[in-house]
């Protein structure tokens, strides 16, 4: 049975096919879920892509939170179902709250397109338990202008303390990329954060693209781990509960 | 802004209408005078940008015809099948003047104007491609219009969700007052899907919908694009247009469901003439009318005069031809998208763009006379009476074919020319661009073509632009014909067969006998080289008056190939791929220096001519990597251009991450044989078990072809021997210059930082 796996189109998502195709690929009976629609048609699993939700206007993904299908994510997250933020995505779940710090503008004031290494911190998430070994570089594009992870120093201390950093920004061989380091760090994240997990470990986000290195002739196939682990952890979830709850 | 505001003379001069084309205005109207809105919708319909007045005739000699073609030129873009029921639309276009004054938006509409193009036809806009030429990259000017013209490319490319693949950043002096703006797109379509730009069937109602008109871009195509800069005129600011790609990204969803549920019987976008324009068009093309309602139109602002409203050029708006029984479904579309809709008007039979305003008719004018129509007129054509421009004062006096003499580092020559502006790494500026939304992205921009894979097939498309100002301004149709052999041959080295070509012709005033000279041969020369690669102009863009008070622009053809790779595991790239490859040499070096990379870096006239074009030569290369390619004997091929064979090599090299040790046997001078640019010529390597089929394919196709070495080693050695040399080499013994010997290392960084030094961003780097 594939399980079904819900892909949330904003007016300004612009990757919803890229993550439709690679959910597709990774086995996933992927739907589109329409920012005005309150139900979750039954997901085991949410995606929020990238892309200008609403076109960025006032800053990334603060208009995006209170459609309505954010709200029932919202509750579908409270409840533990997996939902997964990249990019655009990642910003609109940070805005919401639904995981810790925020996304400011990238280092050097520009929008950066460019491929770079990340690596997984722990394994032992429904996000990342695919992928061959923790600290290994993972490369995939990123293509945003405000990427720039950050939190305040207590916050910071909670992440780390807590493992709530789940991917980092790294070099070729896999060393952790310095804050500084343009680069490897290219839009200068705190602790060279990419990605981060809830506390409940349920809700993640990260602002490279894995859906776009989930093929290798594409130039990587890296990022299908991720995409796969998902799929697989949302084939789990729906097992255990076979009626998944729609808020409303 | 009102007609009374402009200043003193007659009307029709006020909105560049000429007393002649008044006179032609009034013959088509039976004889009487045009009111103030008709004759502002003349003037706009009638504008170069608009009418392609001057250049219509010359365009009429294109080939358009070829395998595949499903839409050619007159339609919004060229459409060509691709085999499984799928078809590619591309098209490239200029928006030079706007960009001149507001760098951003001009660029970023120019994106948002032939996206709109493509998704128009029934295709997903799946690339685009940004051709953009300046002056002095050292100027201050110069870099806030890279600036702000990068950021506007980006900044509109990457909300709308399509990738900014390739493209050319070019420096030369002779763009400083008006730099080049020219923007290709790409878009995937089923072949069913297509839909024309056409308002037929008398009864159905014409719908716009997208952004509400304002009085953004009043003039945009009469004003800015039709006309001779006299400087950077703040006075022009309000005839820019305004973009707002999140609007846009709204109207191609919109758009192609549209078209995907079968709502819509024809749809055309707005751009250059606004309403008027999308009108009189989609009229004229089914032999209908239309009667606008003018107070149907949905607004931006209170006040605005019905000539405002007729030719605004705001951007984001798409007009339809909708049956009335599909009217509510075309509403809902719409408005689920967020987007303003409208019923404006309905198509009639009689021919003529009628508009009313509170149930008064103001304005009536055949929908032919302001379109196929229009006025043509018969320019004069004369060429310079010096072909080439004499050499600048205290210049040396003999041919520089000598250089790089005893005593000079060929390798620092290589070096310097690897890291100058024209030649760098593009890579500070493409990072400003989303280059892989789409997944589709299998080469992007910084080597050569890119490679786009079509989801559900093993097929890729690969696409390249290219132009030759600076031969173009020494003979214009070798500079066009060149430009069509390079991108062309820039896209059968992947192993891909060239589809078509689109083409944006950047010219000066064409009341000028001698610009339209220039651009009378370019077409020639498009045309001939067009025809001996058997390929169809799909359409295009003619930009003329690209000129300032300090002259005209180098003539610039733009030229931009989409081809088709049927298997896509089978693609070459250009980087060096393992050493001991076997590296050839395909074509002939021939003499010229004039035009190159290297004349311009020596800074000096070169004393000769530009290097000769043999057309069938070029199609026998590139048919030949072809079928190298696809018998897989081919492990890398790079194509000799920019900068010669030294700049062909140490780019492998780079990309390749390894270097080479290369003997040629010189026939020429040294610097003609390292860094001349002669055309039809490609460094193709190969595994060795593969060289001898190789050599012998070449034989076949009745090409010279070389050893010159082996990939390999973490430098780049080339060594010129004597063989059937020339009376210098002879003198000198066998070596006849010092050998080139670079590092590799030295080569990258050279070339990854020469841009970013140019321009002052070294901090970005």
């Amino acid at each position: 049975m594939t399980v079904r796996v819900g892909v949330v189109i904003f007016p300004g998502s612009n990757c919803d096919r890229d993550t439709l195709h690679a959910l597709r690929l990774a086995g996933a009976e992927a739907v589109s879920l329409w920012h005005e629609q309150a139900s979750l048609d039954g997901v085991a699993a949410v995606v929020l892509p990238g892309g200008f939700a609403y076109g960025d206007y006032l800053r990334a993904g603060v208009i995006a939170r209170f459609s309505p299908v954010m709200r029932s994510i919202a509750a579908f997250a409270a409840d533990g179902g997996l939902v997964l933020g990249i990019c655009n995505g990642f910003q609109v779940i940070a805005e919401a709250g639904l995981v810790p710090g925020a996304l400011l503008r990238n280092r050097g004031l520009r929008f950066l397109g460019r491929d770079v290494a990340i690596a997984a911190e722990r394994l032992d998430t429904p996000f990342t338990h695919a992928l061959a070994a923790a600290g290994e570089p993972l490369r995939m594009p990123i293509a945003h202008g405000e990427g720039c992870y950050f939190a305040d120093p207590a916050a910071l201390d909670g992440l780390e303390r807590d493992r709530g950093v789940l991917f980092r920004y790294v070099h070729g061989d896999g060393r952790r990329a310095a804050e500084d380091d343009r680069d490897a760090n290219p839009n200068g994240s705190v602790h060279a954060i990419a990605g981060v997990i809830s506390p409940n470990g349920n809700v993640a986000g990260l602002m490279p693209h894995p859906e776009r290195a989930s093929e290798g002739i594409l130039g990587s196939d890296d990022g299908a781990g991720i995409i796969r682990s998902l799929v697989e952890s949302a084939a789990r979830a729906a097992n255990a509960r076979p009626a998944v709850v729609n808020a409303s | 802004m009102t007609l009374a505001d402009l200043p003193v003379e007659p009307l029709h001069r006020r909105l560049g209408v000429t007393d002649d084309e008044l006179d032609a205005i009034r013959a088509r109207l039976g004889g009487r005078d045009p009111n103030d809105l008709e004759l502002a919708m003349f003037s706009v319909m009638w504008s170069e940008h608009c009418s392609y007045k001057s250049s219509r005739p010359l365009l009429r000699t294109l080939p358009t015809s070829g395998e595949g073609v499903v839409a050619g030129p007159g339609e919004n873009a060229g459409v060509i099948s691709i085999g499984d029921g799928l078809a590619v639309a591309f098209k490239i276009e200029s928006h030079n003047h706007p960009s001149a004054v507001e760098p951003y938006q001009g660029a970023a509409t120019g994106v948002g104007g032939i996206l709109r193009d493509i998704f128009t036809m029934g295709a997903r806009p799946i690339a685009v491609l940004d051709a953009l030429r300046f002056g002095d990259p050292s100027d201050a000017r110069t870099r806030h219009l890279v600036d702000g013209v990068v950021r506007g490319v980006g900044g509109y490319g990457n909300c709308v969700g399509v990738p900014t693949v390739g493209g050319e950043l070019v420096f030369d002096p002779s763009y400083q007052g008006n730099p080049l703006v020219n923007v290709m797109a790409i878009g995937l379509m089923e072949e069913r899907l297509l839909t024309l730009a056409a308002a037929p069937g008398p009864g159905n109602l014409v719908v716009l919908f997208g952004s509400a008109t304002g009085r953004d871009g009043i003039g945009g195509a009469s004003v800015l694009a039709s006309a001779t800069f006299t400087d950077d005129d703040p006075s022009k600011r309000p005839s820019v247009q305004v973009g707002d790609p999140f609007a846009e990204k709204l109207l191609i969803e919109a758009s192609l469901e549209l078209i995907e549920r079968g709502l819509v019987e024809g749809l055309q976008d707005l751009g250059a003439g606004g309403i008027t324009c999308a009108t009189s068009e989609t009229a004229d093309r089914a032999g209908t009318g239309i009667l606008v309602d003018l107070d149907a139109i949905p607004r931006r602002e209170a006040g605005m005069e019905p000539f405002e409203v007729m030719i605004s050029e705001s951007q984001e708006r798409m007009c339809a031809a909708v049956r009335p029984d599909r009217w509510d479904a075309v509403r809902e579309v719409c408005e689920r998208w967020g987007l303003p809709v409208a019923i404006i008007g309905r198509v009639t039979s009689d021919g003529d763009i009628a508009i009313t305003t509170g149930g008064d008719e103001i304005a009536r004018v055949p929908a032919r006379a302001l379109t196929s129509d229009a006025i043509v007129h018969d320019r004069v054509a004369s060429p310079p009476p010096h072909r080439r421009p004499a050499p600048a004062p205290g210049a040396p006096g003999e041919p520089i074919d000598r250089l790089p003499e005893r005593g000079v580092d060929p390798g620092a020559v290589l070096l310097g020319l690897i890291g100058s502006p024209n030649l760098a790494s593009r890579r500070v500026v493409f990072e400003q661009y989303d280059s892989t939304v789409g997944a589709d992205t299998v080469a992007g921009p910084g080597h050569g073509a890119a490679v786009l894979r079509v989801k559900g097939t093993g097929k890729a498309l690969v696409a390249s632009t290219d132009g030759n100002q600076s031969v173009g301004a020494l003979d214009p149709w070798l500079g066009a014909a060149l430009s069509v052999a390079e991108a062309t041959r820039n896209v059968s080295i992947t192993g891909a067969r060239p589809l078509g070509v689109t083409n944006c012709l950047n010219y000066g005033d064409p009341t000028r006998p001698e610009a339209f000279w220039q651009l009378r041969e370019a077409v020639r020369g498009l045309g001939d080289a067009c025809r001996a690669l058997g390929l169809p102009v799909t359409g295009g863009n003619v930009s003329l008056y690209n000129e300032d008070p300090s002259g005209a622009i180098a003539p610039t053809p733009e030229i931009g190939v989409v081809g088709l790779l049927d298997d896509i595991e089978r693609r070459v790239g250009p980087a060096f791929r393992d050493d001991l490859d076997v590296i050839l040499s395909i074509g002939e070096v021939t003499a010229g220096l004039a035009g190159s990379a290297y004349a311009a870096l020596a800074g000096a006239a070169a004393g000769d001519d530009p290097p000769v074009l043999d057309l069938a030569r070029e199609a026998s290369v590139q048919a030949f990597v072809r079928e190298a390619i696809g018998r897989g004997l081919v492990a890398s091929a790079q194509d000799v251009s920019g900068g010669g064979l030294a700049v062909a090599l140490a780019e492998s090299a780079i990309w390749g991450g390894r270097g080479a040790n290369i003997r040629i046997p010189v026939a020429h001078p040294p610097v003609v044989e390292l860094f001349g640019e002669s055309p039809s010529r490609l460094v193709v390597t190969s595994p060795p078990r593969f060289a001898p089929a190789l050599v012998l394919l070449a034989r076949q196709y009745g090409l010279p072809v070389e050893e010159l070495g082996l990939v390999g080693g973490d430098r780049l050695v080339i060594e010129l021997a004597g063989s059937g040399a020339t009376g210098a080499a002879e003198e000198r013994g066998s070596r006849v210059a010092d050998a080139l010997e670079v590092r590799v290392s030295d080569l990258r960084h050279a070339w990854e930082h020469g841009l970013p030094r140019a321009l002052g961003w070294e901090v970005h780097a």
